[in-house]
Protein backbone atom coordinates (compact mmCIF):
# COMPACT_ATOMS: atom_id res chain seq x y z
CA UNK A 1 0.00 0.00 0.00
CA UNK A 2 3.21 2.37 0.86
CA UNK A 3 3.92 2.09 -2.40
CA UNK A 4 1.20 2.25 -4.52
CA UNK A 5 0.96 5.81 -2.42
CA UNK A 6 4.31 7.03 -3.18
CA UNK A 7 3.78 6.02 -7.00
CA UNK A 8 0.53 8.09 -6.79
CA UNK A 9 1.99 11.23 -5.02
CA UNK A 10 4.75 11.02 -7.44
CA UNK A 11 2.22 11.00 -10.15
CA UNK A 12 -0.25 13.76 -9.20
CA UNK A 13 2.49 15.90 -8.03
CA UNK A 14 4.28 15.90 -11.38
CA UNK A 15 0.64 16.57 -12.85
CA UNK A 16 0.12 19.58 -10.71
CA UNK A 17 4.02 21.15 -11.48
CA UNK A 18 3.47 20.98 -15.08
CA UNK A 19 1.01 22.85 -16.84
CA UNK A 20 -1.06 20.18 -18.28
CA UNK A 21 -3.14 19.52 -15.13
CA UNK A 22 -3.79 23.59 -14.90
CA UNK A 23 -4.70 23.57 -18.95
CA UNK A 24 -7.02 20.46 -18.99
CA UNK A 25 -9.11 21.88 -15.61
CA UNK A 26 -9.42 25.51 -17.31
CA UNK A 27 -10.20 23.96 -20.77
CA UNK A 28 -12.77 21.58 -18.75
CA UNK A 29 -14.33 24.38 -16.52
CA UNK A 30 -14.60 26.73 -19.22
CA UNK A 31 -16.49 23.92 -21.66
CA UNK A 32 -18.67 23.44 -19.16
CA UNK A 33 -19.27 26.51 -17.55
CA UNK A 34 -20.63 27.90 -21.50
CA UNK A 35 -22.61 24.07 -21.70
CA UNK A 36 -23.99 25.50 -18.36
CA UNK A 37 -24.88 29.08 -19.94
CA UNK A 38 -26.48 28.09 -22.96
CA UNK A 39 -28.58 25.14 -20.77
CA UNK A 40 -30.00 27.79 -18.77
CA UNK A 41 -30.56 30.14 -20.53
CA UNK A 42 -32.17 27.80 -23.23
CA UNK A 43 -34.68 26.16 -20.03
CA UNK A 44 -35.73 30.43 -19.19
CA UNK A 45 -36.93 30.88 -22.47
CA UNK A 46 -38.97 27.53 -22.41
CA UNK A 47 -40.11 28.66 -19.34
CA UNK A 48 -41.35 32.09 -20.23
CA UNK A 49 -42.45 30.28 -24.02
CA UNK A 50 -44.59 27.76 -21.61
CA UNK A 51 -45.82 30.50 -19.23
CA UNK A 52 -47.05 32.28 -22.45
CA UNK A 53 -48.86 29.27 -23.20
CA UNK A 54 -50.54 29.36 -19.68
CA UNK A 55 -50.14 25.15 -20.24
CA UNK A 56 -50.21 23.76 -16.64
CA UNK A 57 -48.82 20.25 -18.10
CA UNK A 58 -45.89 21.22 -19.89
CA UNK A 59 -45.04 23.19 -17.09
CA UNK A 60 -45.12 20.06 -14.85
CA UNK A 61 -42.66 18.61 -16.96
CA UNK A 62 -40.37 21.49 -16.96
CA UNK A 63 -37.64 21.10 -14.30
CA UNK A 64 -34.25 21.57 -14.10
CA UNK A 65 -32.63 18.30 -13.13
CA UNK A 66 -33.50 17.17 -17.41
CA UNK A 67 -33.22 20.33 -19.42
CA UNK A 68 -30.28 21.43 -17.34
CA UNK A 69 -28.16 19.12 -15.26
CA UNK A 70 -29.24 15.74 -17.48
CA UNK A 71 -28.06 17.47 -20.44
CA UNK A 72 -24.63 19.43 -19.01
CA UNK A 73 -23.60 16.00 -17.82
CA UNK A 74 -24.12 14.41 -21.18
CA UNK A 75 -21.88 17.22 -22.92
CA UNK A 76 -18.96 16.92 -20.00
CA UNK A 77 -18.94 12.80 -20.77
CA UNK A 78 -18.20 14.07 -24.41
CA UNK A 79 -15.31 16.51 -23.08
CA UNK A 80 -14.30 13.47 -21.27
CA UNK A 81 -13.50 11.15 -23.81
CA UNK A 82 -11.45 13.86 -25.22
CA UNK A 83 -9.69 14.77 -21.90
CA UNK A 84 -9.02 11.72 -20.00
CA UNK A 85 -6.35 10.32 -22.73
CA UNK A 86 -4.76 13.61 -22.43
CA UNK A 87 -4.35 12.86 -18.65
CA UNK A 88 -3.32 9.09 -18.71
CA UNK A 89 -1.07 9.19 -21.84
CA UNK A 90 1.72 10.59 -20.02
CA UNK A 91 1.53 7.27 -17.35
CA UNK A 92 3.38 4.57 -18.72
CA UNK A 93 4.89 6.23 -21.88
CA UNK A 94 6.43 8.81 -20.09
CA UNK A 95 8.36 6.52 -17.84
CA UNK A 96 9.24 4.11 -20.70
CA UNK A 97 10.76 7.22 -23.05
CA UNK A 98 12.48 8.84 -20.18
CA UNK A 99 14.02 5.81 -18.63
CA UNK A 100 12.83 5.77 -15.43
CA UNK A 101 10.82 2.79 -16.42
CA UNK A 102 14.54 1.05 -15.74
CA UNK A 103 13.77 2.05 -12.25
CA UNK A 104 10.45 1.06 -11.34
CA UNK A 105 10.89 -2.07 -13.15
CA UNK A 106 14.28 -2.65 -11.28
CA UNK A 107 12.43 -1.73 -7.64
CA UNK A 108 10.98 -4.03 -5.46
CA UNK A 109 7.50 -3.49 -6.05
CA UNK A 110 4.96 -5.72 -7.93
CA UNK A 111 3.61 -4.85 -11.64
CA UNK A 112 -0.05 -4.80 -9.87
CA UNK A 113 1.47 -1.74 -7.18
CA UNK A 114 2.67 -0.06 -10.21
CA UNK A 115 -0.25 -0.45 -12.10
CA UNK A 116 -2.61 0.59 -8.85
CA UNK A 117 -0.33 3.80 -8.29
CA UNK A 118 -0.48 4.41 -11.42
CA UNK A 119 -4.42 4.27 -11.77
CA UNK A 120 -4.86 5.88 -8.10
CA UNK A 121 -2.71 9.15 -9.46
CA UNK A 122 -5.43 9.40 -12.36
CA UNK A 123 -8.47 8.90 -10.78
CA UNK A 124 -7.51 11.64 -7.89
CA UNK A 125 -7.27 13.68 -10.95
CA UNK A 126 -10.75 13.03 -12.40
CA UNK A 127 -12.24 13.22 -8.78
CA UNK A 128 -10.84 16.81 -8.74
CA UNK A 129 -12.24 17.48 -12.08
CA UNK A 130 -15.57 15.76 -11.28
CA UNK A 131 -15.91 17.71 -8.04
CA UNK A 132 -15.51 20.81 -9.48
CA UNK A 133 -18.22 20.30 -12.36
CA UNK A 134 -19.94 20.10 -8.98
CA UNK A 135 -20.10 23.99 -8.91
CA UNK A 136 -22.86 24.11 -11.63
CA UNK A 137 -25.70 22.30 -9.98
CA UNK A 138 -24.36 23.86 -6.68
CA UNK A 139 -25.48 27.38 -8.54
CA UNK A 140 -29.22 25.62 -9.31
CA UNK A 141 -29.28 24.54 -5.95
CA UNK A 142 -29.15 27.74 -4.50
CA UNK A 143 -30.93 29.61 -6.64
CA UNK A 144 -33.90 26.70 -8.07
CA UNK A 145 -34.98 23.58 -6.57
CA UNK A 146 -33.63 20.50 -8.23
CA UNK A 147 -33.40 17.00 -7.16
CA UNK A 148 -30.39 16.54 -5.28
CA UNK A 149 -31.00 13.36 -5.69
CA UNK A 150 -30.73 13.11 -9.15
CA UNK A 151 -27.83 15.37 -9.07
CA UNK A 152 -25.78 13.52 -6.70
CA UNK A 153 -26.35 10.52 -8.78
CA UNK A 154 -25.32 11.78 -12.17
CA UNK A 155 -21.91 13.03 -10.75
CA UNK A 156 -21.90 9.30 -9.62
CA UNK A 157 -22.51 8.09 -12.84
CA UNK A 158 -19.71 11.12 -14.11
CA UNK A 159 -17.22 9.99 -11.94
CA UNK A 160 -17.59 5.77 -12.96
CA UNK A 161 -17.25 6.99 -16.97
CA UNK A 162 -14.02 8.76 -16.27
CA UNK A 163 -12.84 6.24 -13.51
CA UNK A 164 -13.56 3.73 -16.70
CA UNK A 165 -12.10 5.69 -19.06
CA UNK A 166 -8.78 6.32 -16.94
CA UNK A 167 -7.94 2.54 -16.39
CA UNK A 168 -8.25 2.46 -20.57
CA UNK A 169 -5.78 5.19 -21.22
CA UNK A 170 -3.40 3.50 -18.91
CA UNK A 171 -3.95 0.18 -20.77
CA UNK A 172 -3.21 2.24 -24.29
CA UNK A 173 -0.26 4.28 -22.55
CA UNK A 174 1.57 0.67 -21.62
CA UNK A 175 1.35 -0.29 -25.03
CA UNK A 176 3.89 2.50 -26.12
CA UNK A 177 6.71 5.14 -25.69
CA UNK A 178 4.76 7.34 -27.62
CA UNK A 179 2.52 9.49 -25.90
CA UNK A 180 0.66 10.86 -28.87
CA UNK A 181 0.16 7.06 -30.09
CA UNK A 182 -1.18 6.42 -26.36
CA UNK A 183 -3.68 9.50 -26.40
CA UNK A 184 -5.17 8.51 -29.95
CA UNK A 185 -5.83 4.94 -29.44
CA UNK A 186 -7.30 6.02 -26.04
CA UNK A 187 -9.14 8.12 -27.67
CA UNK A 188 -10.41 5.70 -30.60
CA UNK A 189 -11.40 3.18 -28.25
CA UNK A 190 -13.58 5.46 -25.97
CA UNK A 191 -15.36 7.19 -28.73
CA UNK A 192 -15.93 3.63 -29.77
CA UNK A 193 -17.51 2.68 -26.82
CA UNK A 194 -19.66 5.55 -26.92
CA UNK A 195 -20.74 5.14 -30.37
CA UNK A 196 -20.52 1.14 -30.30
CA UNK A 197 -25.05 0.95 -30.05
CA UNK A 198 -25.49 3.50 -32.66
CA UNK A 199 -25.95 0.48 -34.98
CA UNK A 200 -28.38 -1.09 -32.29
CA UNK A 201 -31.41 -0.62 -34.11
CA UNK A 202 -30.76 -2.00 -37.37
CA UNK A 203 -28.70 -4.77 -36.12
CA UNK A 204 -30.70 -8.35 -35.02
CA UNK A 205 -32.16 -8.48 -31.87
CA UNK A 206 -29.46 -10.57 -30.12
CA UNK A 207 -26.72 -8.20 -31.73
CA UNK A 208 -28.67 -5.35 -31.03
CA UNK A 209 -28.53 -6.36 -27.12
CA UNK A 210 -25.31 -7.37 -27.11
CA UNK A 211 -23.86 -3.42 -28.76
CA UNK A 212 -26.43 -1.87 -26.27
CA UNK A 213 -24.61 -3.80 -23.41
CA UNK A 214 -21.70 -2.89 -24.07
CA UNK A 215 -22.22 1.13 -24.95
CA UNK A 216 -21.24 3.92 -22.47
CA UNK A 217 -24.28 5.78 -23.57
CA UNK A 218 -26.83 3.35 -22.59
CA UNK A 219 -25.66 2.51 -19.17
CA UNK A 220 -24.14 6.64 -18.34
CA UNK A 221 -27.83 7.79 -19.65
CA UNK A 222 -29.96 5.24 -17.38
CA UNK A 223 -27.50 6.69 -14.28
CA UNK A 224 -27.65 10.49 -15.36
CA UNK A 225 -31.62 10.21 -14.96
CA UNK A 226 -31.50 9.29 -11.46
CA UNK A 227 -31.40 5.23 -11.30
CA UNK A 228 -28.80 3.72 -9.69
CA UNK A 229 -29.13 0.10 -11.30
CA UNK A 230 -26.83 -2.73 -10.25
CA UNK A 231 -25.93 -3.65 -13.68
CA UNK A 232 -24.84 -0.04 -14.85
CA UNK A 233 -22.61 -0.02 -11.68
CA UNK A 234 -21.56 -3.55 -12.84
CA UNK A 235 -21.02 -2.43 -16.05
CA UNK A 236 -18.57 0.77 -15.08
CA UNK A 237 -16.72 -1.39 -13.08
CA UNK A 238 -16.12 -4.36 -15.25
CA UNK A 239 -14.78 -1.98 -17.71
CA UNK A 240 -12.41 -0.53 -15.29
CA UNK A 241 -11.11 -3.85 -13.29
CA UNK A 242 -11.06 -5.14 -17.59
CA UNK A 243 -8.68 -2.26 -18.76
CA UNK A 244 -6.84 -2.63 -15.19
CA UNK A 245 -5.99 -6.40 -15.74
CA UNK A 246 -5.10 -6.06 -18.82
CA UNK A 247 -2.77 -3.22 -18.09
CA UNK A 248 -1.20 -5.04 -15.36
CA UNK A 249 -0.23 -8.14 -17.99
CA UNK A 250 0.45 -5.42 -20.82
CA UNK A 251 3.59 -4.67 -18.07
CA UNK A 252 3.95 -7.90 -16.80
CA UNK A 253 4.84 -9.34 -20.07
CA UNK A 254 8.09 -7.15 -20.23
CA UNK A 255 9.47 -9.77 -17.50
CA UNK A 256 8.82 -12.64 -20.04
CA UNK A 257 9.24 -11.60 -23.68
CA UNK B 1 28.21 -11.97 -4.81
CA UNK B 2 26.88 -12.10 -8.25
CA UNK B 3 27.13 -15.55 -10.18
CA UNK B 4 26.33 -15.69 -13.79
CA UNK B 5 25.80 -18.76 -15.41
CA UNK B 6 25.92 -19.65 -19.08
CA UNK B 7 23.13 -16.30 -19.16
CA UNK B 8 22.25 -16.20 -22.89
CA UNK B 9 19.88 -13.78 -24.55
CA UNK B 10 18.45 -13.80 -28.34
CA UNK B 11 16.45 -11.23 -29.88
CA UNK B 12 14.68 -13.39 -32.48
CA UNK B 13 17.73 -14.67 -34.51
CA UNK B 14 20.04 -12.29 -32.95
CA UNK B 15 21.74 -13.49 -29.73
CA UNK B 16 22.83 -10.28 -28.15
CA UNK B 17 24.24 -12.94 -25.17
CA UNK B 18 25.74 -16.02 -25.99
CA UNK B 19 26.42 -18.13 -22.59
CA UNK B 20 27.80 -15.59 -20.33
CA UNK B 21 29.33 -16.81 -17.12
CA UNK B 22 31.24 -14.78 -14.53
CA UNK B 23 31.51 -14.12 -10.88
CA UNK B 24 31.86 -11.20 -8.57
CA UNK B 25 32.63 -11.71 -5.03
CA UNK B 26 31.70 -9.49 -2.17
CA UNK B 27 34.14 -6.31 -1.56
CA UNK B 28 35.45 -6.96 -5.11
CA UNK B 29 34.82 -4.07 -7.85
CA UNK B 30 34.50 -5.83 -11.41
CA UNK B 31 35.23 -3.75 -14.68
CA UNK B 32 32.54 -4.50 -17.43
CA UNK B 33 34.51 -3.88 -20.92
CA UNK B 34 33.36 -4.43 -24.12
CA UNK B 35 32.88 -2.46 -27.46
CA UNK B 36 29.87 -1.24 -27.87
CA UNK B 37 27.15 -3.44 -29.21
CA UNK B 38 28.77 -6.36 -27.21
CA UNK B 39 26.14 -7.04 -24.44
CA UNK B 40 26.57 -5.52 -21.89
CA UNK B 41 23.94 -3.15 -20.88
CA UNK B 42 21.65 -6.38 -21.90
CA UNK B 43 23.72 -8.66 -19.23
CA UNK B 44 23.26 -5.52 -16.88
CA UNK B 45 19.87 -5.42 -17.66
CA UNK B 46 19.02 -9.20 -17.04
CA UNK B 47 21.45 -9.02 -14.08
CA UNK B 48 18.97 -6.59 -12.28
CA UNK B 49 15.78 -8.48 -13.06
CA UNK B 50 14.97 -5.32 -16.36
CA UNK B 51 14.67 -8.10 -18.92
CA UNK B 52 14.21 -11.68 -18.77
CA UNK B 53 17.13 -14.11 -19.89
CA UNK B 54 16.41 -16.46 -22.56
CA UNK B 55 18.32 -19.25 -20.84
CA UNK B 56 20.78 -19.76 -18.21
CA UNK B 57 20.34 -18.32 -14.46
CA UNK B 58 22.04 -15.49 -12.41
CA UNK B 59 22.44 -15.30 -8.63
CA UNK B 60 22.56 -12.08 -6.11
CA UNK B 61 23.56 -12.92 -2.87
CA UNK B 62 22.55 -16.59 -3.17
CA UNK B 63 18.77 -15.20 -4.39
CA UNK B 64 17.65 -16.39 -8.13
CA UNK B 65 16.96 -13.14 -10.09
CA UNK B 66 13.76 -15.29 -11.63
CA UNK B 67 13.02 -17.25 -8.39
CA UNK B 68 13.39 -14.42 -5.96
CA UNK B 69 12.77 -11.62 -8.16
CA UNK B 70 11.77 -9.53 -5.48
CA UNK B 71 15.04 -10.51 -2.95
CA UNK B 72 17.25 -9.41 -5.34
CA UNK B 73 15.48 -6.29 -6.52
CA UNK B 74 16.02 -5.34 -2.66
CA UNK B 75 19.80 -5.71 -2.45
CA UNK B 76 20.39 -4.17 -5.89
CA UNK B 77 21.57 -0.44 -6.56
CA UNK B 78 21.43 -0.02 -10.37
CA UNK B 79 22.93 3.04 -12.22
CA UNK B 80 21.43 2.81 -15.85
CA UNK B 81 23.56 4.07 -18.81
CA UNK B 82 20.95 7.24 -18.57
CA UNK B 83 20.20 8.23 -14.84
CA UNK B 84 16.42 7.49 -14.33
CA UNK B 85 15.25 10.78 -13.49
CA UNK B 86 12.38 12.76 -13.19
CA UNK B 87 12.91 16.09 -14.90
CA UNK B 88 10.17 18.10 -12.68
CA UNK B 89 11.21 16.77 -9.33
CA UNK B 90 14.13 18.58 -6.89
CA UNK B 91 16.62 16.02 -5.84
CA UNK B 92 15.00 15.69 -2.23
CA UNK B 93 12.05 14.59 -3.17
CA UNK B 94 13.23 12.32 -6.01
CA UNK B 95 15.38 10.42 -3.77
CA UNK B 96 12.73 10.23 -1.02
CA UNK B 97 10.38 8.68 -3.61
CA UNK B 98 12.93 6.59 -4.29
CA UNK B 99 13.82 5.01 -0.96
CA UNK B 100 9.92 4.85 -0.41
CA UNK B 101 9.79 2.15 -3.49
CA UNK B 102 13.21 0.48 -2.59
CA UNK B 103 11.41 -0.35 0.70
CA UNK B 104 13.32 2.27 3.50
CA UNK B 105 11.53 2.59 6.24
CA UNK B 106 9.63 5.92 6.76
CA UNK B 107 11.60 6.35 10.08
CA UNK B 108 14.77 5.94 8.45
CA UNK B 109 13.77 7.78 5.23
CA UNK B 110 15.48 11.24 6.15
CA UNK B 111 18.87 9.58 7.15
CA UNK B 112 19.29 7.92 4.39
CA UNK B 113 18.72 10.79 1.91
CA UNK B 114 20.77 13.31 3.61
CA UNK B 115 23.41 10.28 3.47
CA UNK B 116 23.49 9.88 -0.38
CA UNK B 117 23.03 13.43 -0.71
CA UNK B 118 26.09 14.01 1.40
CA UNK B 119 28.19 10.73 -0.12
CA UNK B 120 27.37 12.25 -3.88
CA UNK B 121 28.07 15.91 -3.46
CA UNK B 122 24.87 16.62 -3.99
CA UNK B 123 24.28 19.45 -0.83
CA UNK B 124 24.70 22.77 -2.93
CA UNK B 125 21.76 20.90 -5.18
CA UNK B 126 19.51 19.16 -2.86
CA UNK B 127 16.47 21.75 -3.67
CA UNK B 128 17.22 22.29 -7.14
CA UNK B 129 14.88 20.73 -9.75
CA UNK B 130 16.10 17.91 -12.02
CA UNK B 131 15.81 18.77 -15.04
CA UNK B 132 17.99 21.75 -14.54
CA UNK B 133 20.62 19.96 -13.64
CA UNK B 134 24.12 19.68 -15.23
CA UNK B 135 24.74 15.93 -16.98
CA UNK B 136 27.75 15.73 -13.67
CA UNK B 137 24.92 16.77 -11.39
CA UNK B 138 22.82 14.23 -13.23
CA UNK B 139 25.05 11.30 -13.16
CA UNK B 140 25.47 11.89 -9.33
CA UNK B 141 21.98 11.85 -8.29
CA UNK B 142 21.59 8.84 -10.61
CA UNK B 143 24.63 7.25 -8.32
CA UNK B 144 22.86 8.58 -5.13
CA UNK B 145 19.45 6.99 -6.31
CA UNK B 146 21.46 3.45 -6.43
CA UNK B 147 22.57 3.74 -3.36
CA UNK B 148 19.70 5.37 -1.09
CA UNK B 149 18.74 1.86 0.07
CA UNK B 150 22.72 0.47 1.29
CA UNK B 151 22.15 -2.29 -0.75
CA UNK B 152 24.80 -5.12 -0.99
CA UNK B 153 25.45 -4.98 -4.69
CA UNK B 154 25.88 -2.03 -7.16
CA UNK B 155 25.92 -2.40 -10.51
CA UNK B 156 26.53 0.90 -12.77
CA UNK B 157 25.96 1.39 -16.39
CA UNK B 158 29.10 3.75 -17.79
CA UNK B 159 28.77 5.70 -14.24
CA UNK B 160 31.61 8.52 -15.27
CA UNK B 161 29.93 9.04 -18.94
CA UNK B 162 30.05 12.46 -19.62
CA UNK B 163 32.07 14.12 -16.79
CA UNK B 164 34.48 16.26 -17.04
CA UNK B 165 37.90 15.09 -15.40
CA UNK B 166 37.51 16.25 -11.63
CA UNK B 167 34.24 14.60 -11.80
CA UNK B 168 35.48 11.92 -13.03
CA UNK B 169 38.27 11.40 -9.64
CA UNK B 170 35.51 12.41 -7.49
CA UNK B 171 33.06 9.36 -8.42
CA UNK B 172 35.61 6.99 -8.51
CA UNK B 173 36.74 7.51 -5.54
CA UNK B 174 33.65 7.28 -4.13
CA UNK B 175 32.76 4.14 -6.43
CA UNK B 176 36.39 2.73 -4.47
CA UNK B 177 34.75 4.13 -0.67
CA UNK B 178 31.62 2.64 -1.52
CA UNK B 179 32.62 -1.27 -2.24
CA UNK B 180 33.68 -2.40 0.83
CA UNK B 181 31.40 -4.87 1.86
CA UNK B 182 30.01 -4.31 -1.46
CA UNK B 183 29.38 -6.08 -4.59
CA UNK B 184 30.46 -3.56 -7.83
CA UNK B 185 29.90 -4.43 -11.54
CA UNK B 186 30.44 -1.34 -13.54
CA UNK B 187 30.86 -0.94 -17.18
CA UNK B 188 33.19 1.29 -18.68
CA UNK B 189 34.83 2.41 -21.91
CA UNK B 190 38.02 4.27 -20.44
CA UNK B 191 40.44 1.04 -19.20
CA UNK B 192 42.89 3.41 -17.20
CA UNK B 193 39.24 4.08 -14.93
CA UNK B 194 39.53 0.01 -14.81
CA UNK B 195 43.31 0.13 -13.88
CA UNK B 196 42.50 2.38 -10.91
CA UNK B 197 39.58 0.91 -9.02
CA UNK B 198 38.92 -2.57 -10.06
CA UNK B 199 40.68 -5.85 -8.58
CA UNK B 200 38.77 -8.06 -11.87
CA UNK B 201 38.11 -7.58 -15.38
CA UNK B 202 35.57 -9.60 -17.32
CA UNK B 203 35.91 -8.16 -21.23
CA UNK B 204 32.86 -9.41 -23.43
CA UNK B 205 33.04 -9.07 -27.14
CA UNK B 206 29.66 -10.33 -29.38
CA UNK B 207 28.06 -11.15 -26.54
CA UNK B 208 30.53 -13.72 -25.44
CA UNK B 209 33.02 -13.18 -22.71
CA UNK B 210 36.53 -13.50 -24.19
CA UNK B 211 38.35 -12.43 -20.89
CA UNK B 212 37.67 -13.25 -16.93
CA UNK B 213 40.96 -12.37 -14.88
CA UNK B 214 41.90 -10.44 -12.17
CA UNK B 215 44.12 -7.09 -13.20
CA UNK B 216 47.09 -8.23 -11.64
CA UNK B 217 47.15 -11.56 -13.38
CA UNK B 218 46.41 -9.49 -16.81
CA UNK B 219 48.80 -6.33 -16.56
CA UNK B 220 51.87 -8.56 -15.57
CA UNK B 221 52.91 -8.45 -19.66
CA UNK B 222 50.81 -5.98 -20.88
CA UNK B 223 48.72 -3.32 -20.90
CA UNK B 224 45.62 -3.40 -20.18
CA UNK B 225 44.71 -1.68 -23.46
CA UNK B 226 46.81 -4.45 -25.22
CA UNK B 227 44.84 -6.98 -23.39
CA UNK B 228 41.96 -5.44 -24.64
CA UNK B 229 42.64 -5.23 -28.10
CA UNK B 230 43.05 -8.87 -28.43
CA UNK B 231 40.64 -9.94 -26.89
CA UNK B 232 37.80 -7.93 -29.10
CA UNK B 233 40.17 -9.68 -31.98
CA UNK B 234 41.53 -5.64 -33.42
CA UNK B 235 45.16 -4.92 -34.28
CA UNK B 236 47.46 -3.88 -31.82
CA UNK B 237 47.85 -1.01 -33.23
CA UNK B 238 44.65 0.16 -33.29
CA UNK B 239 44.35 2.11 -29.64
CA UNK B 240 42.72 5.17 -31.03
CA UNK B 241 39.38 3.32 -31.60
CA UNK B 242 38.86 2.09 -27.85
CA UNK B 243 40.77 5.57 -26.45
Amino acid sequence: MKNILAIAAKDIHSQFVSPIAYVVLTGFLLLGGWFFFHLLARFSFLLQLYLSFRNPDAMQRLNLNEFVIAPLLHNLSVVLVILVPVITMRSFAEEKRSGTYELLMTSPLTITQIVLGKFLGAFVFVLVMVLLTGVYPLILVLYGNPEPGVILAGLLALLLLATAFVSVGLLTSSFTENQIIAAVTCLVTLLLLYVISWPAETAGATLGAMLKYVSLTEHFGEMVKGVIDTRDLVYFLSITILALFLTQRSVESLRWR
Amino acid sequence: MIEVRNLTKRYGDLVAVDRVSFTAKKGEIVGFLGPNGAGKTTTMRIITGFLPATTGTVTVEDFDIFDDAHEVRKRIGYLPENPPLYADMTVTSYLEFVGRIKDVPRAALPDAVDRAVQRCGLTEVRRRVLGHLSKGFRQRVGLAQALIHEPDVLILDEPTIGLDPRQIREIRSLIKELAGQRTVILSTHILQEVVQICQKVVIINEGRVVVEDTIENLTREMSLEEVFMRAIGGAPGAEEAVA
